[in-house]
């Protein structure tokens, strides 16, 4: 098992340098530093002088790839690539355009994220294997067909209507929850309410239509039939076998996001005002800070890859077969 | 010449889509194996009905897609000049509702503007909600305006359901003489569901949107049925231009997916080896980009370039069309990895079969076995790709579009009606329609999509057999 883990981690490596190199040609070679100091600056505004001095508050007036002009090691340190790529492997981000220190801000700004996505996610979870059960116990009968209809109505539904009507009924009609905001400890929780309830609504549609055919193409087989042949009940055959049995594809495919759920929800957390990675990543996007979209960029890869192991050893640990190969 | 035509970069693409896609029909026409499954799609109501949704959505969309610039009036015609404007053909048929700008929001069905002003009354300046300058101008009372709109509306469904009529007598008169039955026959067919396909859901459907249709022509002539946003400009005129900047999103999106997709999901698939590792590599590395991350990234140099080259695009249409044409190129490059993982897997059990090791044994070459073996053994999980890519393309440039990493803020889109309007459900009384509207469009194409995807789905995945 353990040589298994060790495999997959080394796997994973080329894979991160992979989306290094890439983030790296897209901010550096295709849009140059001298670029992106003119759309900070504005058309009108931009003189040689302004733009050289962009560079140098941003540290992005070295060479490239090879400092010439430096000694020893510093030839390849002093580059742009070596000072803003090479150290997000060490997690130092560098600052964003305010000044404030990116890696400080990501610390901080996880716990919001988790608070809003850990919730949805586990209560989303519940929530969609509750209905796809509901729906493959009435199968073939017009409850059936009429929750898949349901299901598909949902899934068309964009998610931005499920925020901007949750806000609009529940918060500012109703006056059940704040709009938006958020606050720590218990405090916290009136806050959190609305956009958990919002996040778990706008993913049924297509989560418990895709457990759904999980469930049916499990009920299908023998060892199914063999259950219902010892005279077992159809309530029985579900939640013994066919739940226990369906959770397998259902969680090894749940662990991928995992990690990915620090990144919080760029869409959710800029409506209700979540102080998160989200609303950190979107404010960035609109501002065209490039040096916070990078570090997001490597650290959503970093967290996805972290996801990918993480499956690849659920998978191993529920189906031993799969560490032999 | 009193217009100059313009073929924008999208307008090209999409009518070269559409070519491609005649000749494919043309093609599947000829081969009975290939027409079977798609007998079996035509022959579900559900599926059916989508259809003529989807049909009408790309019928605006390809009218929308025939541009040109109109002659200035006072430019001479032996040397003349264009306006910078690039109108289509759809504008140049829904012109009033084009033209009839109020002075800023009104609400759906009108007579009065949102916002009050001090206007002049029996000698005296009172402040009031003023007329609108089109909608409702043809009243003279305010309490002419309810039994005007409910006349209209039974007017427009009376209409539509007439020409629907119509038409079910000269469809009735066209299948008898052709099956040699009487029009009596085929009708009693025709209600008693015994045709081999679903003619009563198609009528019906024609007929409620005919109906549909009738009623908001009727409306539009004399108000704005859907209200006017923050510039006076009518919103169902925008809402049906945003229908094409949709299509535009989710059709060549998936043009640019497909040859990556089935390239490199078949090459590693078949040749295996280093092949395979070199590329499970590339999408792995771009998957584990997060995708809106990576859109944006790639979306901000476009700014970036299109910035610097001013010089590039005589229009601001242009401009915006090359953007529209960036965006589909980057959610092209980043979506097509989920597909190629599928042709992959597809390909990896296809190459052992034993009529693919007979014809290496015979000595094919790879390219023909790929093209005449392996493609068409896998194509059904190509189209089925493309109908459920779709609609989850639709959904995400609303999501973009908010993010500020989507279409040009000067381009018609739901996405663009969003984020403008999202702002004004804090007024009081609630500015509702712009929203609403651009949910409602977006809702009935994505719902439509999604419907006629699985249609097409259940009938060409094998592995379902008949279950949905």
């Amino acid at each position: 098992m353990l040589a298994y883990i060790l495999r997959r981690l080394l796997y994973a490596i080329p894979i991160l340098i992979g989306v290094n190199l890439l983030t790296f040609a897209l901010f550096f070679v295709v849009n140059t530093p001298d670029d992106m100091a003119r759309l900070q600056l504005g058309v009108k505004h931009v003189t040689p002088e302004a733009i050289g001095r962009w560079k140098v508050e941003h540290g992005y007036d070295k060479p490239l790839l090879l400092n010439a002009k430096a000694e020893g090691t510093a030839q390849f340190t002093d580059t742009i690539f070596f000072q803003h790529s090479a150290a997000m492997f060490a997690f130092e981000f560098g600052k964003g355009d305010d000044g404030r220190d990116i890696g400080n801000e990501i610390k901080t700004r996880m716990g919001p994220s988790l608070a809003i996505a850990l919730p949805v996610f586990v209560i989303g979870l519940m929530v969609n294997i509750t209905f796809a059960l509901l729906m493959v116990f009435f199968r073939s009968t017009y409850l059936d067909l009429w929750g898949v209809v349901l299901c598909v109505v949902l899934m068309s539904i964009s998610g931005l209507f499920y925020i901007i009507a949750g806000q609009y009924f529940i918060a500012k009609l109703w006056n059940l929850l704040p709009i938006s905001g958020f606050a720590g400890g218990i405090d916290g929780l009136r806050f959190i309410l609305l956009p958990v309830l919002v996040g778990v609504v706008a993913g049924i549609g297509s989560g418990a239509r895709w457990y759904r055919t999980i469930f049916l193409e499990e009920i299908g087989k023998d060892y199914v039939r063999t259950a219902r042949a010892k005279g077992l009940g159809e309530v029985r055959v579900l939640f013994r076998h066919v739940l226990k049995n369906g959770m397998i594809p259902i969680l090894t495919g749940a662990v991928v996001v995992l990690p990915l759920l620090f990144m919080g929800s760029l869409i959710t957390e800029s409506f209700f005002g979540i102080p998160g990675l989200g609303s950190y990543t979107i404010d960035a996007i609109q501002a065209q800070d490039f040096a916070v979209v990078r570090a997001m960029v490597f650290l959503g890869s970093f967290l996805y890859i972290a996801g990918l192991i993480l499956t690849d050893i659920s998978y191993s640990w529920v189906d031993p077969r799969v560490r032999l190969q | 010449m009193n217009f100059l035509p313009v073929i924008l970069w999208t307008d090209a693409l999409i009518f070269a889509l559409l070519a491609a896609v005649a000749a494919l029909v043309w093609f599947i026409r000829s081969q009975e194996h290939l027409l079977a499954p798609w007998r079996v799609v035509a022959q579900r109501p559900m599926a059916m009905g989508a259809a003529l949704v989807l049909g009408v959505f790309v019928v605006i969309g390809l009218l929308d897609s025939l541009h040109y610039r109109e002659r200035l009036a006072d430019s001479p015609v032996d040397a003349p000049q264009y306006s910078v404007e690039v109108l289509s053909v759809f504008d140049a048929l829904v012109s009033d509702l084009r033209t009839r700008k109020e002075k800023t929001y009104s609400a759906p069905l009108a007579m009065q503007l949102y916002a009050k002003e001090f206007i002049e009354r029996d000698g005296a300046t009172v402040r009031d909600h003023p007329r609108l300058q089109y909608g409702g101008a043809h009243l003279q009372r305010a309490d002419a305006r309810l039994p005007d709109i409910t006349w209209r509306t039974l007017a427009g469904a009376a209409q539509g359901a007439l020409t629907s009529v119509l038409l079910l007598g000269l469809l009735a008169a066209w299948q008898a003489r052709r099956t040699r039955v009487s029009m009596g026959a085929w009708l009693a067919a025709w209600w008693r569901s015994a045709l081999n396909w679903p003619a009563r859901t198609v009528v019906f459907g024609v007929t409620l949107l005919l109906m549909l249709a009738g009623m908001i022509a009727q409306l539009a002539s004399g108000y704005h049925v859907l209200g006017t946003d923050k510039v006076g400009q009518d919103v169902l005129y925008i809402s049906l231009k945003s229908i094409r900047t949709g299509l535009v999103i989710g059709t060549l999106t998936t043009l640019v997916t497909l040859p990556l997709a089935i390239g490199f999901g078949i090459a590693a698939g078949y040749f295996r080896g280093w092949v395979d590792d070199v590329i499970q590599y590339i999408y792995t590395v771009l998957n584990s980009i997060p995708g809106v991350l990576l859109i944006a990234a790639a979306v901000l140099i476009v700014q970036v370039t299109i910035e610097s080259h001013p010089e590039l695009f005589d229009t601001a249409a242009a401009r915006a069309d090359i953007r529209l044409l960036a965006l589909c190129l980057i959610m092209g490059v980043t979506s097509w990895t989920g597909l190629a993982r599928l042709l992959r897997g597809e390909s990896l059990k296809l190459r052992t079969l034993d009529y693919v090791e007979a014809a290496r044994a015979f000595g094919v070459s790879h390219s023909r076995i790929i093209s005449r073996h392996i493609f068409p053994n896998v194509f059904h999980l190509v189209l089925i790709a493309i109908v459920l890519d779709f609609s989850g393309l639709v959904l995400a440039e609303a999501v973009l579009s908010y993010v500020g990493v989507g279409v040009d803020p000067s381009m018609y889109s739901w996405g663009n009606m969003i984020n403008g309007a999202r702002l004004e459900l804090a007024r009081e009384p609630v500015v509702w329609w712009q929203l609403g509207a651009a949910f409602i469009f977006m809702f009935t194409l994505v719902l439509a999509a999604n419907l006629f995807a699985d249609g097409v789905r259940d009938a060409f995945d094998p592995r379902l057999g008949g279950r949905r």
